[in-house]
């Protein structure tokens, strides 16, 4: 059950407990059982809703900025990971293979926003060796889910 | 001037679904459970083999038979998922839908006078393809008691010396009825001895709720005398490409092929393409479509339970059959009632055959949140109507 409830409400959230237990084929209490064990085991991290807001009046700004930055001894990369991640505009940050080590995802109001928190903080801390930033021009498709404009059943309506 | 028509083309029945479709088509705000196809696009690294075909170029005939991949691909698929082994070279064809196959199997089999078992409610061209082939269609009547499955004694009683073959539509479109291995080894027995072919459409065979689906050309003795038709439509979600096949004994094959090279010439062969694609890849896909269905069947089923209607468990194809003798209509009635009265357009069984009468085709081949709003519709009518008996 877990991995099809687990691929269903990573669509659809809030979807209601009963319906969830009628379309899996289990009992409501099962379901209540799993999510909470789901949640204690820290599986489900959150319930978020995807929102495109280029279709809003609020201004957004993102980026993609790599980083490559010096592992510390002991600790890897987990602790200048945390020192960049606590910071509230960082929105994700990766662990990367490949020509640099840590991917940054920043939101912020405005550009100028975003740059200063590159040059103001996040290329100062010590084991940060360079920064190449992305602005995101245009959100095609986000969580598998495509922005444009919703498709109609050009299906007949009854065919054998 | 004369009559320039043929009779015997004139005095098929016209589709009762076309009748129906002809309702449909003229409301305007009406929303439909009515249709045989997925409501999945194909999946993209398919259409993307398609596009990459007419890029290069690809866009000359394919030998009549098919592609050579694509029938070594069908090959394969049939080995990895019944067991069975067939011969690319000499005893597989691909078609124009599986529907192609029909027609020109029964026309490859039947001389006149020979007798096809039908059995009904099924997909509504097995009886036109038949008379079309010069043969007699015999139906047999399937009952609900039985889940619409094909008993050994119910095929036994409609065999007679003429019989030549019978027809096995399962999954079934449109009872969702399926066949498990036991029911297939008791019919079996009866087509072996009776010495008769066998014509298996299985187009839904991915598209079963239970156990996997048990190919009849997986039991013994059965291969040498089965056309085992499937296809890419229900599978993949590619109707519009028009792509199915068959296997069988490599002398009707042969002869299916020439009907097929004189009035097709070869199927589309860009839809070839995109097709070997499908087979080597595509099995995440229809487990990512099956696991959809299946949420929605048990939506359905709960439904029902819960507005009282009778319905039978179906574990194939995408459709349930609910039973509405309960309300004193015909399927007929019912369905234009429901069309008009709550603007949901569902198919009459009897579209299917004389033995839907009393149930309703409903296609879940719609998102949960359309079943929702059409199923909210149903359990409204349904408790109109007994609001209506009551009051008599």
């Amino acid at each position: 059950m877990r991995e099809e409830l687990l691929a269903i409400i990573e669509k659809n959230s809030r979807i209601d407990l009963k319906e969830l237990a009628v379309i899996l084929g289990v009992e409501e209490i099962d379901v209540v059982n799993e999510i909470a064990a789901l949640e204690a085991e820290g599986v489900i991290c959150g319930y978020h809703t995807l929102i495109n807001w280029e279709k809003t009046d609020i201004e957004k700004v993102s980026a993609l900025i790599e980083v490559r930055v010096t592992p510390q001894r002991g600790q890897g990369f987990d602790s200048i990971a945390e020192r960049i991640y606590k910071y509230p505009e960082v929105r994700s940050v990766y662990l990367m293979s490949g020509a640099y080590d840590l991917m940054v995802i920043l939101e912020g109001k405005t550009l100028r926003e975003v740059s200063n928190f590159v040059s103001d903080k996040l290329s100062t801390l010590d084991s940060v060796l360079s920064t190449a930033t992305h602005f995101i021009l245009k959100k095609y498709k986000d969580h598998g889910t495509a922005f444009a404009v919703k498709k109609e059943d050009e299906r007949e309506m009854i065919t054998p | 001037m004369r009559n320039p028509l043929a009779d015997k083309v004139v005095d098929i029945k016209p589709s009762g679904i076309r009748k129906f479709f002809d309702i449909v088509s003229e409301m305007q705000d009406a929303i439909s459970l009515g249709v045989g196809e997925p409501d999945f696009d194909t999946p993209w690294h398919i259409r993307d083999e398609g596009i990459y075909s007419l890029e290069k170029g690809r866009t000359f005939y394919t030998s009549n038979a098919g592609l050579k991949d694509l029938r070594q691909e069908i090959c394969n698929t049939i080995q990895r998922k019944q067991g069975v082994t067939y011969d690319w070279q000499h005893e597989v064809l691909v078609t124009v839908g599986g529907s192609e196959a029909i027609d020109i199997g029964l026309r490859a089999m039947c001389n006149p006078g020979d007798e096809v078992l039908i059995p009904q409610p099924s997909y509504v061209s097995y009886e036109p393809c038949a008379v079309l082939a010069g043969a007699t269609p015999v139906i047999i009547d399937l009952k609900a008691e039985n889940e619409f499955r094909l008993t050994a004694e119910e095929l036994e009683a409609a065999i007679t010396d003429k019989t030549k073959v019978l027809i096995l539509p399962f999954p079934n479109n449109p009872t969702g009825a399926i066949m498990e291995k036991s029911d297939l080894e008791a019919i079996a027995k009866v087509i072996e001895e009776h010495d008769i072919f066998v014509m298996s459409d299985e187009i839904y065979s991915e598209l079963t709720y239970k156990e996997k689906h048990v190919s009849i050309v997986s039991l013994p003795g059965m291969k040498e005398r089965t056309i085992y038709i499937n296809g890419f439509s229900k599978a993949y979600a590619m109707t519009g490409w028009r792509l199915g096949y068959c296997c069988g004994p490599a002398a009707i094959i042969q002869q299916m092929t020439k009907i097929h090279q004189f009035a097709i010439m070869c199927a589309p062969t860009t839809s070839q393409y995109a097709a070997v694609e499908a087979l080597k890849n595509g099995d995440p896909d229809i487990e990512e479509m099956r696991t959809a269905y299946n949420q929605r069947r048990r939506f359905l089923m709960n439904a029902f339970r819960e507005m009282g209607l009778e319905c039978f468990e179906p574990y194939g194809a995408f459709y349930v059959f609910p039973c509405i003798k309960e309300f004193g209509m015909t399927s007929e009635e019912f369905a234009t009632r429901f069309l008009e009265e709550e603007k949901v357009a569902a198919v009459p069984g009897t579209a299917f055959g004389d033995s839907g009468e009393g149930y309703l085709r409903i296609s879940y081949a719609y998102s949960l949140e359309k079943l929702k709003i059409a199923i909210g519709r149903l359990g409204h009518f349904v408790e109109k109507l007994r609001a209506e008996q009551n009051n008599k």
